[in-house]
């Protein structure tokens, strides 16, 4: 019954490496190399570079490519521009979402959508399904290498090995180009809450681009980073996680996504049911911060007023803040400061709401040092970096 | 990283035993395999402890997992700079890192669990 893991270019790097490998989204993918705290910490403080190439990336292209990701997608992908990557959720007729994605403009006529492991199939038969003439929709993820260059010294380490300026990608940007001699696609996105790259390439060169991110990575404290890093990354970052925050059940609404469905465009799957669900949630996404030491991990019951009201949907350690956190679905009335119980092992834990994201970086201090001396003029990266908010 | 002098049980947890009193902690092996711990539920003091039972929760970042103590007897004392540290049962988990003191009720049991050497075949058999 046991289906086989798919194992990315990289498997083997990661086994040498005394990577802990475990199965994620039907892969098996280096949980950690060392230590989970320590890769988190590299991130946070230097740089880290992690193989996510189990993500799923479709592509769509044709003459019939933008309509149809209008109509499958509740972003407005008719406002995006060649270079650009736009967060998005695609929903079903209920509102629920199937997955969330990132659509990479290559051109007008040809789109990367980025989805997620486990959802790929479906998101691919589901695309399909909706595709009429003028679109072809093609899965190229088992060609496709991805890894994630992600902390505050990762423009430095991109300006070592890039045949381009990575200090004029701005956030949420993407350009084609060379690094350390390949060919790749890298934008400046990543799921960390850190500044960072992500950097598309084919499979066949990823080992050697892995290779050689780290050696040059080294001097400035480059160190590998495993799923388990990136759990606590995002969670800090209150990034959200597929099958997690969102599921079929739970619309872009609830999980406070709003800014990424725009109801005032054309028609598109979802929208009757989330412009009725639009004023009048009756449950939202909502940070907890435990008082009493205790983790609250996903599935535990959170209680609002001696009330069973919601459910943990990820929680744990946060590193960087020295606190146990969580994202919950609670009631739309409660508010930061309110204090909800969570109950761990039979015991109710006392929480406080508290607003995400719960970790923010100080864009003050990206500014990095070697992209400045290469002569960028144009340092306004900082402040676009993550101007869509989340991923 | 097995030191000799203590007495493990077979879920890799090791006591140290003084006359009446056994100082208990988990094993270099097991704090790998769980991996950062982050959160550790102690036994309150005075709490009677069967050998083999479980004693508390340590958790790690990423799961939660019964611990068990290798003695019986009485919680005299809890290593009170766990709850702000539990890092310090994977740096030093012989040390710094133990878990509780306990006030053996039959120090016959001692014979029912590994010495240095033993453990050590033990981890040589669950490696393979």
């Amino acid at each position: 019954m046991a289906e086989e893991l798919k194992k990315t270019p990289l498997y083997d790097a990661h086994l040498a490496a005394g990577a802990r490998m475990v199965p994620f989204g039907g892969w098996a993918m280096p949980l950690q190399y060392r230590d989970i705290l320590e890769e988190h910490r590299a991130v946070r403080g230097r740089a880290g570079l992690f193989d996510v190439s189990h993500m799923g990336e479709i592509m769509v292209r044709g003459s019939g490519a933008l309509k149809l990701l209008q109509y499958i997608l509740t972003n407005d992908i008719t406002a995006m521009v060649d270079g650009q990557v736009m967060y998005s959720l695609m929903c079903n007729a209920n509102g629920g979402v199937l997955d969330d994605i990132l659509v990479y403009r290559l051109e007008k006529e040809r789109y990367l959508l980025v989805v997620n492991a486990a959802n790929k199939d479906r998101v691919l038969t589901w695309i399909m399904d909706q595709s009429g003439d003028g679109a072809a929709v093609e899965d190229i993820t088992d060609q496709t290498a991805l890894l994630a260059l992600q902390g505050p010294r990762s423009a430095e380490i991109m300006t070592a090995l890039a045949g381009f300026n990575p200090g004029l990608v701005g956030g949420f940007r993407f350009v084609r180009g060379g690094v350390a001699g390949i060919g790749c696609l890298v934008s400046r996105t990543g799921y960390t809450g850190e500044d960072g790259f992500e950097i598309f390439l084919y499979a066949g060169d990823a080992v050697s681009m892995w290779q050689k991110l780290l050696a040059a990575g080294e001097p400035h404290g480059l160190a590998p980073a495993g799923l388990g890093a990136r759990d606590t990354l995002r969670l800090e970052a209150s990034l959200l996680l597929y099958g997690h925050e969102l599921t079929e059940e739970i619309t872009p609404l609830e999980a406070g996504l709003g800014r990424f469905v725009k109801l005032e465009k054309n028609s598109f799957i979802g929208r009757e049911a989330l412009f009725k669900q639009r004023g009048h949630l009756s449950r939202r996404l909502a940070g907890l911060t435990m008082l009493e030491r205790g983790v609250p991990r996903a599935g535990y019951t959170v209680s609002v007023g001696g009330k069973v009201s919601g459910w943990v949907t990820s929680g744990g350690y946060a590193p960087t803040l020295d606190a146990y956190l969580a994202m919950a679905y609670l009631p739309d009335m409660v508010r930061p400061g309110d204090r909800a119980e969570v109950l761990i092992r039979g015991k109710e834990r006392q929480a406080v709401v508290t607003p995400m994201p719960f970790y923010k970086r100080d864009r003050r201090k990206m500014v990095p040092a070697a992209v400045a001396e290469a002569g960028a003029d144009n340092m306004g990266f900082p402040a676009q970096l993550n101007k869509e908010g989340m991923i | 990283m097995i030191p000799g002098g203590l007495l493990y049980s077979s879920n890799h947890e090791w006591v140290k035993v003084d006359g009446k009193t056994g100082r208990v902690g988990i094993t270099h092996y097991a704090q790998e395999a769980l991996g950062s711990v982050v959160f550790i539920d102690l036994p309150e003091e005075g709490a009677r402890v069967a050998a083999g039972e479980n004693m508390g929760v340590i958790e790690s970042v990423k799961a939660a997992s019964d611990y068990y103590t290798p003695v019986s007897g009485t919680v005299i004392a809890v290593n009170g700079d766990l709850p702000d540290a539990p890092e310090l049962i994977n740096e030093d988990p012989y040390g710094r890192g133990w878990i509780a003191e306990i006030e053996l009720d039959n120090p016959a049991e001692q014979e029912t669990l590994l010495d240095a050497e033993g453990y050590k075949e033990l981890l040589a058999g669950e490696k393979k």
